[in-house]
């Protein structure tokens, strides 16, 4: 059995980080959260970012999702440098290019799965005819389609999710960034919500994992250790379920 | 710009929800601003309503009037200068006349000559006292608005021959009167008898001025045969144009002059007074305690604000991982800013609309219940006082909605 990714033409490169490091003075102390990492995240790749709690793996996700800047180092989205952005221009690129799911979901709980999902789109400025379709759309895409003037309250742990995957990806954005998508839902509903991810994986979309759940890293086709802020290693692998077919 | 007109509709959105689903904290909050916009709005009321009936006492006195009188109006310091001046007397009506229609051009159309006194009047079992007798020619109806419920004023002959002619009040004539109607009917007035030939229509008086309601009008020939001891009088003169009531009042002093032959190196012994006189000494007094009133009653306004501002606070906080998320999504700055600032204003224009509701209703029964209290409740107010709302939405907000904008956005995705 081939690598699939070997025989996949490699993407434009999305990001491309150089020795980014980020620092926090907490009171007398300065803390360490990132000590120079380097990493190029091309179109089109499952990337899962792993590691212990202080490894900096959360920190690394805030830069990537244009949250935060880092202390020094560049990082390049699309070729736009993101680290001298103010808040502003960072609120639009994430507006523009990066789908968040939460761990915990996130959505406004008085709002319907329709007006959740049109959320991204008003801060991009669309009209409300273009909005409510394009958001009825990518509920249907996660297969919603019947859920969508439910309430967040009204709606299973993993439908939940599904709204919040399908607000990420109503504006076509470069990167999905997942922080623990599967931490609040039991295992049966974690692997509905993976094997969504990787449909959309085949779909073409980019997908960056944070996790500290090796089987859900499994999904990915790569997958970064970070530790004590640094890259610990980064290897390209075959999937889990992949393998297993492989040997049948 | 677009972007900006959706962002405002959904925080039009996100205000109303908000104030749905916290209710009962929505609307103790609104009672702030509603206790606010009653005060103020009552105060506002109020004060409209002075400056009406102010104004309304000071129509009677007519702003294109100017009265000849033996001291000027407005108080003086020095008195002394004013005590020895010769009275006025009501025979200087017939040479100013005679001048102002011999004068081309003349500022001035007709003097009239009034002379008042203080007498009781009586009707059968009925007395009024300490109501003003004023003596005056058939020429008064040009000088000064005279409407009547009923009858009509005296004519020239009945001035020329001294008839016993009078016209009532509405006051008077409701106390002499209180059953029938006066018209053609015999009043006393300090043992002398008069027939009724009219009725004023009501005024309504305030500060106790002028009122015309409390007043008898009788021909001056009359009054001079019966009441001229102890009458005070003077000329009332009107001016062909109010906008040149300067150039009026130099010609009216020219005319008086020669009518009262004053050589040229004395000063005037007499004053041309007009209702501006009297506005220039109110007005201050009036103004300070309008000023006064908005002044405390704002401060009822400013405590509603502080609670707005405190909820707005409160919210800012509940919603912090909320901010969060609209900031990942792509919320800006002026976005998460504009969102909390129309939820305080949205609250303060609830407010302000309940508040006026009230203030209405309390104007609507107040008019109803002292009908002689001046009140008006006009749509400028209500714009005032929604202006007033919004602008205190703004201000209590502001400091919340800040903060909230400038939250970072990692630290409040992690806000539990």
């Amino acid at each position: 059995m081939l690598n699939t990714d070997t025989i996949r033409p490699r993407g434009p490169i999305v990001i491309n980080i150089e020795n980014i490091t980020k620092h926090y003075v907490m009171g007398e102390e300065t803390v360490h959260a990132l000590r120079g990492v380097t990493l190029q995240i091309h179109r089109n790749e499952y990337l899962a970012i792993m590691g212990p709690s202080g490894s900096g793996k959360s920190t690394l996700m805030n830069m990537l999702g244009c949250l935060d800047t880092p202390s020094s180092g560049s990082y390049e989205f699309n070729g736009k440098d993101v680290s001298a952005m103010n808040d502003d221009e960072l609120a639009t690129i994430r507006n523009h290019e990066i789908g968040f799911v939460f761990q915990t979901f996130n959505l406004l709980p008085r709002s319907t799965s329709l007006r959740n999902v049109e959320l991204p789109l008003i801060y991009a400025g669309i009209d409300p005819e273009t909005r409510e379709e394009r958001a009825a759309q990518s509920l249907r895409d996660v297969g919603l389609g019947d859920r969508m003037y439910h309430k967040p309250n009204e709606l299973s742990g993993g439908q939940r999710q599904r709204v919040a995957i399908a607000r990420a990806l109503v504006n076509n954005p470069s990167i999905i960034l997942a922080d623990e998508p599967t931490g609040n839902l039991d295992s049966r509903t974690g692997e509905e919500i993976m094997s969504l991810l990787e449909n959309l994986y085949q779909n073409g979309n980019t997908i960056i994992l944070v996790t500290h759940e090796a089987d859900i890293a499994a999904h990915a086709r790569r997958t970064i250790h970070l530790r004590d802020g640094v890259v610990e290693s980064d290897a390209t692998s075959e999937p889990a379920e992949f393998q297993t077919l492989a040997f049948t | 710009m677009k972007r900006f007109i959706y962002e405002v509709n959904e925080s039009w959105k996100i205000a109303f929800a908000q104030m749905q689903s916290n209710k009962t904290r929505s609307m103790l909050t609104a009672l702030g601003v509603i206790i606010g916009i009653v005060a103020v709005t009552l105060m506002g009321t109020a004060i409209t309503g002075i400056q009406t009936g102010f104004d309304k006492s000071m129509s009677i006195l007519g702003d294109d009037v100017l009265y000849v009188s033996q001291f000027p109006w407005a108080r003086v310091n020095d008195w002394w200068n004013y005590r020895d001046r010769r009275e006025i007397k009501t025979d200087y009506a017939e040479p100013l006349n005679r001048m102002i229609a011999a004068t081309p051009n003349s500022n001035l159309i007709i003097a009239v000559p009034t002379s008042n006194v203080v007498r009781n009047v009586k009707q059968g079992d009925y007395q009024v006292s300490g109501i003003f007798i004023q003596g005056t020619t058939a020429d008064y109806p040009l000088i000064s608005v005279v409407d009547f419920d009923e009858g009509r004023f005296f004519n020239d002959l009945e001035t020329r021959t001294a008839a016993n002619v009078c016209l009532l009040g509405y006051d008077v004539a409701d106390a002499l009167f209180p059953s029938q109607s006066p018209l053609g009917k015999e009043v006393q007035i300090a043992g002398v008898q008069f027939r009724v030939l009219g009725i004023g229509a009501r005024q309504g008086s305030f500060l106790g001025l002028f009122s015309l309601d409390s007043i008898v009008i009788v021909p001056l020939p009359t009054f001079k045969k019966f009441f001229s001891a102890k009458s005070e009088s003077d000329i009332r003169v009107k001016v062909r144009d109010k906008l040149k009531l300067a150039d009026a009042k130099d010609e009216l002093t020219g005319l008086m002059r020669r009518v009262r032959a004053l050589p040229p190196e004395k000063k005037n012994d007499f004053n041309i007074n007009e209702q501006q006189a009297f506005k220039s000494t109110l007005d201050p007094v009036k103004n300070s305690i309008a000023l006064a009133g908005l002044f405390i009653t704002g401060l009822s306004l400013f405590v509603g604000a502080i609670g707005i501002m405190n909820i707005t606070f409160v919210s800012v906080k509940e919603r912090t991982k909320e901010i969060g998320t609209r900031k990942a999504l792509g919320a800006r700055r002026r976005t998460i800013l504009l969102q909390f600032l129309i939820e305080s204003t949205s609250l303060c224009i609830l407010g302000g609309l309940i508040g006026l509701t009230f203030a209405y209703a309390m104007c609507f029964g107040i008019a109803r219940a002292f009908p002689s209290f001046p009140i008006q409740f006009s749509f400028g107010l209500v714009l005032i006082g929604m202006f007033v709302s919004i602008f205190t939405g703004l201000i209590s907000g502001f400091a919340p909605a800040w903060s909230a904008s400038r939250l970072d956005p990692v630290t409040a995705l992690r806000y539990e």
